[in-house]
């Protein structure tokens, strides 16, 4: 193999290209990136960086004299995989040819649709997104979080320490009830109230007032929620329509095997755009955790490195932590399916738990607020419990 | 400065204890018997490593993923970019001592700030 391209110039494109190396892959490395920066770490966007603790130094990946000798092509956008010509073609017009192809181009937020063009609302993704927030939470006023999930918590968590006025709109009867249970959810997102942060539930949102600037979030209920700042935290698609007609098979996102290969010869895929078999599920899942992108692609390179399949082995639980209201949230494997939750250390009520979720008596799952010794322990034998 | 830890006893393998001293040091008891001696707090954000998982000569921060040598201090992959510190181990008449390195630690901008009475 003389060309390895990597679409995605993330925290998965980045570990993609160290693993090449690591691997002791010697030939060119191009990667490719739609944003204008260097690699950089994501999860403080939405917390320390948002809340303007860290700068934009602190976020970069790579380390100080860290040298991958790859081929950096930033801010332009892949348009195209041409299978026959072994090429991906640019926004910029330009082509590059490869031999092997690793796909990281992640997902993207989730707008709310008719919210174009009106100020004060965002979504929060990308390293841009959080400069723009941030500067609009510095001046303060009422904030409007759509979406309970882990990022819109965070962004209400951040908001409410910089002093705004915050309500957090979820449209689902319980926040985090798809991750964590509505048991857990309900214990978990008690932290928005705990601290004078209103939360509304069970009802959608209908849209945005406002004429240049937007004013108010309308409830399908008939209820209007004033705001100065609307963030939209409702998920994220895989960025994969530039695939579409490669002969990669999508399903959301790129399908792939246990090891990271996908439909197509020399083309493997990872980080938020890959939907990998899981054998511990026995199911395909697109995982979006910051470890998930950081772990799998070794795997994936030396699928890649071998030119078919590889011995990949069973992962690791899938894991990924928050932070809220000054609270460590943690949690490892797969909820769904669970059939019981039990908390076998702190109280719902301190927002201090160990829970374990089980099913048919066998744990799957586990959660710790503010308990990551006791966690690591059940991080570690869930993983022995299943492997 | 020779800090006594614990016995090795009293540290089964597999186990870390954290030593109260500024920073904080901890020891760990492998499972293959050896001891070591690090800094016990991530460079990347304010985590004990002696409540990591520990696994051969590695241990990976309780909350993240970084995974720090326990032989060496480096550290092998983000979000963390510093090694730690190592210290020298010594063991007699069944007891865990630590010599304390003389240089400067890395610890995460909120501990150092935290250390040199600033805001946490």
């Amino acid at each position: 193999m003389r060309t390895v391209a990597v679409v995605g110039a993330s925290l998965a494109g980045l570990s993609a290209a160290r693993s090449l190396r690591k691997q002791g892959y010697d030939g060119r490395l191009v990667v490719i990136g739609d944003e204008p920066h260097r690699p950089y770490d994501r999860p403080p966007l939405s917390k320390e960086f948002l809340a303007g603790e860290v700068g934009e130094a602190d976020l970069v990946l790579e380390t100080d004299g860290e040298d991958l000798r790859a081929e950096w092509l930033l801010g332009t956008r892949a348009t195209g995989l041409d299978a026959r010509e072994r090429a991906v073609r640019l926004a910029d017009g330009r082509e590059i040819r490869a031999d092997g192809f690793v796909i990281a181009t992640g997902a993207a937020a989730r707008r709310l649709p008719g919210s174009d063009g009106l100020a004060g609302v965002h979504v929060l993704r990308t390293l841009d997104d959080a400069l723009a927030l941030r500067d609009e939470l510095a001046r303060g006023g009422r904030l409007v979080v759509i979406g309970g999930g882990f990022i819109g918590a965070e962004v209400a968590s951040t908001a409410y320490a910089l002093g705004l006025d915050v309500t957090v709109i979820e449209a689902a009867p319980t926040p985090l009830a798809g991750p964590l249970g509505a048991d857990m959810g309900t214990i978990v997102s008690g932290l928005h109230t705990d601290h004078g942060v209103r939360l509304l539930c069970g009802v959608g949102v209908k849209g945005l007032s406002g004429e240049s600037r937007v004013d108010a979030v309308l409830l399908e209920d008939g209820r209007t929620i004033p705001a100065d700042i609307v963030v939209v935290g409702v998920g994220a698609r895989p960025c994969v329509e530039w695939l579409e007609g490669s002969g990669v098979t999508l399903d959301n996102g790129v399908k792939c095997g246990a090891d990271g290969r996908s439909s197509l010869a020399g083309v493997v895929a990872v980080g938020d755009c890959a939907n990998w078999y899981d054998p511990r599920a026995g199911a395909h899942r697109r995982v979006e955790h910051w470890t998930g992108a950081l772990e799998r692609p070794a795997v994936a390179v030396a699928t890649l490195l071998a030119g078919g399949a590889v011995e990949s082995g069973v992962p690791r639980p899938p894991y990924f932590w928050s932070d809220q209201y000054g609270v460590k949230i943690q949690f490892a494997g797969h909820s769904v399916g669970a059939d019981s939750v039990t908390i076998e250390e702190g109280a719902a009520d301190d927002r201090n738990v160990l829970a374990v979720y089980r099913r048919a008596g066998e744990p799957v799952a586990v959660l710790g607020m503010n308990q990551p010794r006791l966690f690591t322990r059940w991080r570690k034998q869930l993983a022995a419990a299943t492997s | 400065m020779m800090i006594p830890a614990c016995r090795l006893a009293d540290l089964p393998r597999g186990e870390a204890i954290r030593l109260d001293v500024e920073p904080p040091v901890s020891v760990f008891h492998t499972d293959d018997g050896e001891v070591f001696a690090i800094d016990d707090t991530c460079t990347h954000q304010d985590a004990s490593l002696a409540d990591g998982w520990l696994e051969g000569c590695e241990v990976e921060c309780p909350l993240h993923a970084s995974k720090f040598d326990l032989r060496t201090g480096a550290v092998d992959a983000p979000p963390a970019k510093l090694p730690v510190r190592t210290h020298e181990v010594v063991v007699e008449d069944g007891m865990i001592y630590v010599k304390v390195s003389t240089e400067a630690p890395n610890l995460p901008p909120c501990v150092s700030a935290r250390l040199a009475g600033g805001p946490a």
